[in-house]
């Protein structure tokens, strides 16, 4: 198998890229799709941790149960997010954040 | 490293993960940029395989590819940001050089064992089951309660997403 140091890294280059495009993306859909980019990243890394960790019989699926709870907060914010996007859209005709404006101060 | 088949599917995984999502952050039609991200979805789900996780890579499969890229891409066909928008970026230059200092930082936690230890250099050959996994999701000493606020979550962020995307005039 790979080394656990391979699979860190290409998590930490899925994770900046993640990052890079909620910086500077304008349009909030590919803000939320580099969101998942950064989720799966660190799913790679919870599942690779727990691969690759010798644990007794009490942590034996913690890493494994936890990516799954991940994928299900993943879901429930994709819903979400995506349901405030089309409302924003339908009210202010933009999908830019920075033109959402209305609870500015 | 031998060149073995565990080897080569890194490698062809690694591509598709990265290389779908360069084309995310890159692409300048959203529609392009939604069938990136299923390659990069499907890049990882590649990784959860040869991580001996198959549920979890069937499970990103059917929520990510399945579920969540197509939600996305009713998003983009409903909102027409295609046509709209014109600047692909904003504050171009300092994202990417953040972005890039954050790679190189985590880069070198990696590499360098600065917070002590040193990472394993192979993985130990039991590994859990998706029976074990499914028996501990409804273990009372394992995860029932948070396996139940997350069907709570589950339900709460449907009637949520419902109420929200609602059109009143309707």
């Amino acid at each position: 198998m790979a080394p656990l140091w391979m699979y860190l890294a290409v998590a930490a280059a899925l994770f900046s890229l993640g990052v890079f495009g909620v910086l500077s993306r304008r349009n909030a859909v590919a803000i939320l799709m580099s969101v998942e980019l950064m989720l799966n990243a660190v799913n790679i890394n919870l599942v690779a941790f727990w691969r690759y960790s010798e644990t007794g019989t009490d942590l034996l699926l913690n890493g494994y149960a936890f990516t799954a709870f991940v994928l299900i907060v993943a879901a429930a914010e994709a819903a979400v997010g995506l349901a405030i996007i089309i409302t924003v859209y339908r009210n202010r005709r933009s999908v830019i954040p920075e033109q959402a404006v209305a609870l500015k101060g | 490293m031998e060149l073995n088949a565990v080897t080569i599917g890194f490698a062809v995984f690694t591509i598709f993960t990265l290389g779908g999502g360069f084309g995310v952050v890159t692409t300048r039609n959203l529609f392009q940029g939604t069938i990136w991200l299923m390659v990069s979805l499907f890049g990882v789900a590649g990784y959860f395989i040869l991580l001996s996780a198959p549920f979890l890579a069937a499970v990103q499969i059917l929520v990510y590819i399945g579920a969540i890229a197509i939600l996305i891409t009713f998003a983009v066909m409903l909102t027409r940001s295609v046509t709209r928008i014109k600047a692909r970026y904003v504050r171009l230059i300092p994202s990417f050089i953040g972005s890039l200092v954050l790679f190189l930082i985590l880069l070198l936690g990696i590499t360098i064992p600065i917070f002590g230890g040193q990472l394993p250099e192979s993985a130990p050959e039991y590994v859990a089951t998706t029976r074990e996994l499914g028996t501990a999701l409804v273990d009372e000493n394992g995860f029932v309660v948070p396996f139940m606020l997350a069907s709570v979550l589950l339900t709460a962020a449907m009637i949520g997403a419902i109420f929200i995307a609602r059109d009143e005039n309707a």
